[in-house]
């Protein structure tokens, strides 16, 4: 390559970059698949920007009302609000929009299982501890933001489902003791369903304001993982001092693009495919109209859980409502989750294990049996009260009565975890025990005959 | 000779392995570097063509778009291409680029020398400084100026509530309309049926509008004291806006036969709480901390359905300011 033209050489001279560049090319990535699954977070976050950026050149976030004319003829000729006018023509008229629409749909849900995945590799393996944990509670804070950002995101589409869903949220904000009836008035701008500006509101919130704050957080979640890398699972020649594995030149680099492209591929793949979120079946929303077996996408399904479950119980004092109702299962059900995850480095340090190292190498979940079984049990009590959510669908599928199933719900939200925690904890120690007397060939000694 | 020198040594590590808790310390591991090139030669032509077939997808996706945006043409389309782009990554990263497993060091993180130094340039800027607790405090003051410069514009996005769930467009004589405006008559509701009302003239979508018009045998109403004459022949109003968390309590449960099941009951589709509507919509089942509130009745001399007062008490999810019926 004459000199001139040499791009390394061109960039070089102006920033002076390539060493840095060298140390990124061969940065080294260990191999394992679960390391895989942030990737996946990533990738799907890629194809919300990019299908997100379409839809919202055909979204209008106005609750003024227009008559409806399109080639859905239950709908036609219908008084429904620009908003979800707006998403039926996007999704009927626009070309690719109902492609754009049901892809991004998927990516959500896609990138919050996700996240969610790539928080239990990080618990389960202990992959928090020093030096990492402020990157883990980035990546706490991260999934908390995704799951907003996903409901606000469906509440833009003003059908049936969304305004119920608004609905329960302006409920659960209204319950903040003290502060909530004027906070709800403040984010509504009015009484729900609110003023004219809230949908403005909510759709700055949601193609900017929750957007930028994610992308930030994926930025600052990556640059603090580059200086101590990633962890490593113990094996031949990996130590608590290097990383072994591919670099990302050539090597990481191919598999990565090959991963997102295989990513973006299934998103599409489901968007063009599968239905999801008929709005036009659902309907346009009205304060005085519900629907039962109403559902909201899976990321939620633990706090309608919550709400569901709940006993009809309210703290009130010289006849005010002190501790409204949705309170407990809406927002200190949540709070309590994610106080738990943010604390549980620190926790686990004072509480189970009292080490205070650098850890690179990580954990076999057996390696901890504590810190397993804790989290098999956290996971089953929001588990099942995510289950408890769906004990409408249950009713619908098995007959079983809904009553019943809330009544029993109520006791093995407590009454699981216990279990799963003693259970989890012998089979960890059997497993570590096993270890250490092999059943197999004993240990053969052979002399050196010379 | 030696297979009994074998044995000893065998039985002698077998108890010893038994007795003494860590294991002998493992043989030094083979460097996990290296480094593999070349490959079959089927494997450039096969990534070439799998590149070259996503390139023919892509484009077929943004053709169609133009041309015949079907959804799932579309979706199978550029799918298809990114699939194919997928698997061109993956034939170059395992079949024709070099294969390496490498090794970094990882940096130190924490060097004491370091951190001090660090710590020596963040005390240097207070040498020669005098009156730091002034400075201090004044700078103080400047942040919570800051704050509120940046906080209290906040208020700014809404009214207070104020009287919000408490005052509704329902006051006695008003008329309950359908959702056309038309008024309702005694007539239009029967036992096991239910009707959504809404007052004369006022705007619909405000949450103290909705009711839900139901109808029940007299002589089983168990009402509230002071509610005798809320309900004339049976027909009772409750807000429609569900008191958990205010979504339309839209569905109706009445039982044919009451000897098997449960009492006529207004139940909220969202989380299913549930209200007998013959004890002024008493909670019987379900989260909501307080009944459905309850518009009095009137039946005017036409048998329309009037209004004969406002709600029996604030409508609406609970907050700080909603009295608790006891």
């Amino acid at each position: 390559v004459r000199e001139d033209r040499d791009p390394v050489a061109f960039v070089d001279r102006r920033l002076g970059a390539s060493k840095a560049m060298r140390a990124a090319l061969r940065y080294v990535f260990p191999d394992h698949w679960s390391f895989l699954l942030g990737e996946i977070a990533l990738y799907a976050f890629v194809v919300l920007l990019a299908t997100g950026t379409y839809l919202a050149l055909f979204y209008s976030p106005s609750e003024a009302m227009t008559i409806w004319h399109g080639p859905y003829a239950p709908l036609d000729g219908e008084q429904v609000t620009h908003a979800y006018a707006s998403v039926l023509d996007l999704s009927f008229k626009t070309p690719a929009g109902l492609l754009m629409r049901q892809t991004h749909h998927w990516a959500a849900l896609v990138f919050l299982v996700a996240i969610v995945l790539h928080l239990f590799r990080i618990f389960f393996t202990g992959a928090f501890r020093r030096p990492r944990e402020l990157n883990y509670m980035i990546g706490v804070t991260l999934l908390g933001v995704a799951i907003l950002e996903g409901y606000v995101g469906y509440s833009l589409l003003d059908d049936l489902l969304s305004g119920m869903g608004l609905a329960i949220g302006y409920g659960a904000t209204l319950s903040i003791p003290f502060v909530g009836g004027p906070l709800g008035f403040l984010i509504w701008g009015a009484q729900f369903p609110g003023s004219e500006a809230f949908f403005s509101r909510l759709f700055i919130a949601h193609v900017f304001i929750l957007p930028a704050l994610i992308g930030t957080l994926i930025a600052v979640h990556l640059a603090m993982i580059i200086r101590p890398h990633h962890t490593q699972f113990p094996g031949p020649g990996r130590t608590e001092k290097n990383v072994v594995g591919t670099p990302m030149w050539p090597g990481y680099a191919l598999r990565s693009l090959g991963w997102f492209a295989f990513v973006a591929g299934l998103l599409f793949a489901l968007g063009g495919l599968i239905q999801i979120n008929p709005i036009w079946q659902w309907g346009p929303f009205e304060p005085w109209i519900g629907e039962n077996g109403a559902q909201p996408d899976w990321f939620l399904g633990w706090l309608i859980g919550g709400l569901r479950l709940m006993p009809p119980l309210e703290i009130h004092v010289f006849g005010r409502t002190i501790v409204p109702n949705p309170f407990f299962g809406g927002l200190l059900f949540p709070t309590v989750v994610f106080g738990v995850l943010y604390a549980w480095p620190w926790l686990e340090q004072k509480l189970i294990t009292k080490d205070r190292r650098e850890h690179h190498l990580l954990d076999r979940p057996r390696d901890n049996p504590r810190r397993t079984a804790f989290a098999a049990a956290f996971l089953t009590w929001v588990g099942s009260v995510f289950l408890a959510g769906s004990a409408d669908r249950m009713f619908l599928g098995f007959g079983l009565s809904y009553e019943l199933q809330v009544e029993v719900f109520r006791a093995l939200v407590w009454i699981l975890p216990v279990i799963v925690y003693v259970v989890t904890h012998r089979v960890c120690r059997e497993l570590r025990e096993s270890e250490r007397e092999p059943l197999t060939s004993p240990p053969v000694a052979v002399r050196d005959p010379g | 000779v030696k297979r009994l020198i074998a044995l000893l040594v065998w039985l002698w590590a077998l108890l010893r392995g038994r007795r003494a808790g860590p294991p002998p310390p493992r043989p030094p591991a083979p460097d996990p570097r290296h480094v593999e090139t070349g490959g079959p030669a089927w494997g450039a032509p096969l990534a070439a063509a799998l590149l070259v077939l996503a390139g023919a997808a892509l484009a077929a996706f943004g053709v169609l778009v133009v041309v015949d945006p079907d959804t799932q043409l579309l979706g199978a389309t550029i799918a298809g291409g990114l699939f194919a782009l997928a698997a061109a990554f993956v034939v170059l990263a395992s079949f024709v680029a070099p294969r390496e497993t490498h090794v970094e060091e990882r940096p130190t993180l924490d060097d004491p020398e370091d951190r001090r130094e660090t710590e020596q340039v963040l005390a240097s800027a207070g040498e020669g400084v005098s009156r730091r607790k002034l400075l201090a405090g004044a700078a103080g003051v400047t942040g919570v100026g800051l704050v509120a410069a940046a906080g209290l514009p906040i208020t700014a996005l809404g009214p207070s509530p104020g009287d919000a769930t408490t005052d509704t467009p329902w006051h006695r004589g008003r008329r309950l309309v359908d959702e056309q405006g038309i008024p309702i008559k005694a007539d239009d509701i029967g036992p096991g049926s239910f009707m959504t009302a809404f007052p004369e003239g006022a705007d619909k979508r405000e949450l103290g509008s909705p009711v839900v018009v139901v109808q029940v045998d007299p002589s089983t109403l168990d009402l509230p004291k002071g509610r005798e004459d809320w309900a004339p022949e049976g027909l009772m109003a409750y807000s429609k806006i569900c008191t958990h968390a205010s979504c339309a309590v839209s569905l109706f449960r009445h039982p044919l036969d009451e000897r098997h099941s449960d009492g006529p009951a207004l139940v909220c589709p969202c989380h299913y709480s549930t209200f007998d509507v013959r004890r002024g919509a008493k909670v019987i089942f379900g989260p909501a901390g307080r009944p459905l509130p309850q518009l009095p009745l009137l039946i005017a001399p036409n048998r329309e359905l009037r209004a004969g007062g406002p709600f029996s008490g604030s409508i609406g999810p609970a907050w700080f300011r909603t009295e608790h019926p006891s």
